[in-house]
């Protein structure tokens, strides 16, 4: 009852995601009004820079899961560790790539090494990229997780102290669109706050798709070995 | 001919959105073929607790046809 109730549940909120991401690139493309420095490349924020945000957000809420299972001992905290990290490195992978596509067409490069907010999300992708080598060469089960719930607290403790060290650092060329001196126009904004919610919406329905399938295969293993054996 | 404020730079907007669907789907695929293993995981224990155990001399035929139906049912509905 409970896993028929959690389906629907996963179902109802993949539905909303959509609807949500829909919107939110519908608002974007079709209401918000076209930047007067960028022109249309302007429309890759509303990816990115969702992207680049609900990415740190799931290495810090990683961070949190790992320090309940390091308190409580449940590996069901440290699954969901796990699946945060995941999926937040996969969005990682998506930031790096559309960002250096908008580099491309706004600066004329992939890459520029001497702008610290490319650089330091760089580094804090590398950083999560070691988890999986560093988690897959422990073999004991419990170590394991525990070594991993370890490096997800100091990683994810990393994240904002990194962030706050590049909203800090003297930007090279890199906009900073949120700052003290304004902020977006209301219709960028309200565009920009749907795309956000949506891109937090599908981290989550990714997750939870994932820690469900993590479950069935684990349950399925549980059942294979106790039918042989018996 | 340059074309108009609109367009501009309208590859790169393709291309930014594309490869984020295109990773999208990359994972998506992935988790499938788990999905798939996982199922096929799933028919392989339900034959082996379909297998009549040797030393029952009860165990009931009909049963056993009965189970088949009911995990070709759960199959079935798996694959839709």
């Amino acid at each position: 009852m409970a896993t028929a109730l959690q389906q629907i549940t996963l179902r109802r909120l993949a539905i909303v995601t959509v609807a949500v991401m829909g919107a939110g690139y519908a608002l974007a493309f079709l209401y918000a009004p076209q930047d007067a420095t960028e022109g249309f490349a302007q429309k890759i924020f509303y990816l990115h820079v969702p992207l680049a945000i609900v990415s740190l957000l799931g290495f810090i809420v990683a961070g949190i899961h790992a320090i309940r299972h390091l308190r409580s001992g449940d590996p069901k905290h440290d699954a969901r560790s796990y699946v945060s990290i995941h999926i937040s490195v996969i969005l990682g992978l998506a930031v790096l790539l559309t960002g250096a596509i908008w580099a491309k067409s706004q600066w004329g490069v992939w890459w520029e090494w001497r702008e610290p907010t490319l650089v330091s999300f760089l580094i804090v992708f590398l950083l999560y990229a070691t988890y999986y080598p560093l988690r897959y060469a422990i073999e004991d089960r419990d170590r394991q997780a525990r070594y991993a719930s370890v490096f997800a607290i100091t990683a994810g403790a990393f994240v904002p102290l990194n962030f706050l060290a590049v909203r800090l650092a003297q930007p090279y060329i890199h906009p900073r669109t949120f700052s003290s001196s304004g902020g977006l126009p209301g219709e960028m904004l309200l565009a920009f706050l749907v795309c956000l919610a949506g891109m937090a919406l599908l981290w989550l329905t990714l997750v939870w798709f994932e820690l469900d399938a993590k479950a069935a295969s684990a349950n399925l293993g549980r059942i294979r070995r106790a039918l042989e054996a018996s | 001919m340059t074309p108009p404020l609109a367009l501009e730079n309208g590859g790169y907007v393709g291309a930014a959105y594309l490869v984020f669907l295109l990773l999208l789907l990359i994972y998506v695929a992935i988790m499938a073929s788990k999905l798939q293993r996982i199922q096929r995981e799933l028919s392989s224990l339900a034959e082996l607790a379909d297998r009549p155990s040797s030393g029952d001399p009860d165990h009931d035929v009909g049963d056993v046809h009965q189970r088949e139906h009911e995990i070709e049912a759960v199959r079935q509905g798996g694959r839709r």
